[in-house]
């Protein structure tokens, strides 16, 4: 029965080719632009994987804390971003968000609750920043910010979903080996820095 | 691009569809019902009884009074205000006393289907099914959103609202960075 299930959703695969076809225009722009926005950088994205992550290792109630707060204090980053107003190290905490996450996750720290949030909050604060200095001019703004904090949150949910994982026998091994990858990005990242 | 939003589509099935369409197509209008019907749910079976009558009233009032107006306004930085407040207190799953919600309820109405109304013509026949449509896809999406939320007790669900509520504040709260950046 269940070949059948692959062989529909092979075929379905094959339906999306035609859309891409087509350059996407209006607000079909907004929301793609919206999606990739936060996944085209590998720092961003790793350190929202950590949120999710560390999430899941500190458990509840962080685990539902983190993914709540993080987007509100990220999109009012973001205004701050928009408006350049002023906010220093911004890259360098960018960088370092990834090493300090991608650390605690390999190490399943499990700090008290007002210290990862004041932490998390920094770091979403910093990302908010980062990626409302770079929002495109003319996207239709509710379009693409609604695309944008969707697809933030969905690497908040593909972390915590990594992170449930620590509940099988091999699931902290596989905690410390992507903690150890987030941390290597957080290192590399602070070095292109350096070399900049 | 937000204009283009308060304007009527065309469905091609009349104006009962067109007015269903026109909430299913204009994202802040979307988004408050959403919020709302959200944010009744947290307060229980009162709060949705409470939603389910003056939010479909209050739109309809808010239409009827905005097509005799007949401005060609949007009023996009209030409606995205309005909506990032309600994504707040979802996120932040307040008890609001009746009074309160109802306030909220009934203004968001009003203003939202103001709006909804500067730009929908006056159907030519003189039977308003455009305005039926639209409030009738309010009532219903409210009700549905709204019957869930009460009903359903789990922590995990709460947690998803809560969560919801984050993302329409935090969609808000950008799109508010944009619209004064523009």
């Amino acid at each position: 029965m269940r070949w059948r299930w692959l062989v529909l959703a092979l075929l379905l695969s094959l339906l999306p080719s035609g859309a891409l076809a087509h350059v996407p225009e209006g607000g079909a722009s907004s929301v793609m632009a919206g999606l990739l926005h936060p996944v085209t950088g590998i720092d961003h994205v790793v350190a929202m994987v950590a949120v999710g992550l560390w999430g899941a290792v500190l458990g509840a109630p962080a685990i539902w804390l983190l993914p709540v707060a993080f987007p509100m204090v990220m999109a009012f980053g973001g205004v701050l971003g928009l408006l350049d107003l002023p906010l220093p190290g911004v890259e360098t905490g960018i960088a370092l968000s990834a090493l300090v996450l991608g650390v605690l996750v390999m190490l399943q720290q499990r700090l008290p609750l007002t210290v990862a949030a004041v932490l998390v909050g920094l770091f979403a604060l910093l990302h908010g920043y980062a990626h409302g200095m770079e929002l495109p001019d003319g996207a239709d703004a509710l379009l693409f910010s609604l695309a944008f904090v969707g697809a933030t949150g969905l690497l908040h949910l593909v972390g915590i979903g990594l992170g449930e994982a620590r509940r099988l026998a091999w699931g902290h091994r596989l905690l410390q080996v992507v903690g150890a990858v987030i941390a290597v990005v957080g290192v590399w990242s602070l070095v292109q820095l350096g070399g900049a | 691009m937000p204009l283009l939003f308060a304007h009527l589509m065309q469905t091609g099935f009349g104006g009962f569809y067109d007015g269903i369409a026109h909430l299913f197509l204009t994202p802040s209008d979307l988004l408050l019902v959403l919020g709302l019907a959200l944010l009744a749910g947290q307060q229980g079976p009162q709060g949705g009884r409470l939603l389910l009558t003056l939010l479909p009233l209050s739109w309809g009032i808010g239409l009827a009074v905005g097509q005799r107006w007949g401005l060609d306004l949007t009023l996009a930085l209030l409606t995205t205000v309005l909506f990032t407040l309600v994504g707040v207190l979802v996120a932040l799953s307040l008890r609001l006393s009746a009074q309160v919600l109802a306030f909220t309820v009934a203004g968001s109405g009003l203003l939202f289907g103001l709006i909804n109304g500067f730009t929908m013509p006056p159907a030519p026949s003189g039977l308003p099914l455009d305005v039926l449509g639209v409030v009738s896809a309010v009532a219903v999406l409210s009700v549905l959103i709204s019957a869930q939320v009460a009903a359903t007790r789990s922590t995990g669900f709460c947690i998803a609202v809560r969560v919801a509520g984050s993302w329409i504040a935090a969609a808000g709260l950008l799109s508010l960075g944009l619209l004064f950046k523009a």
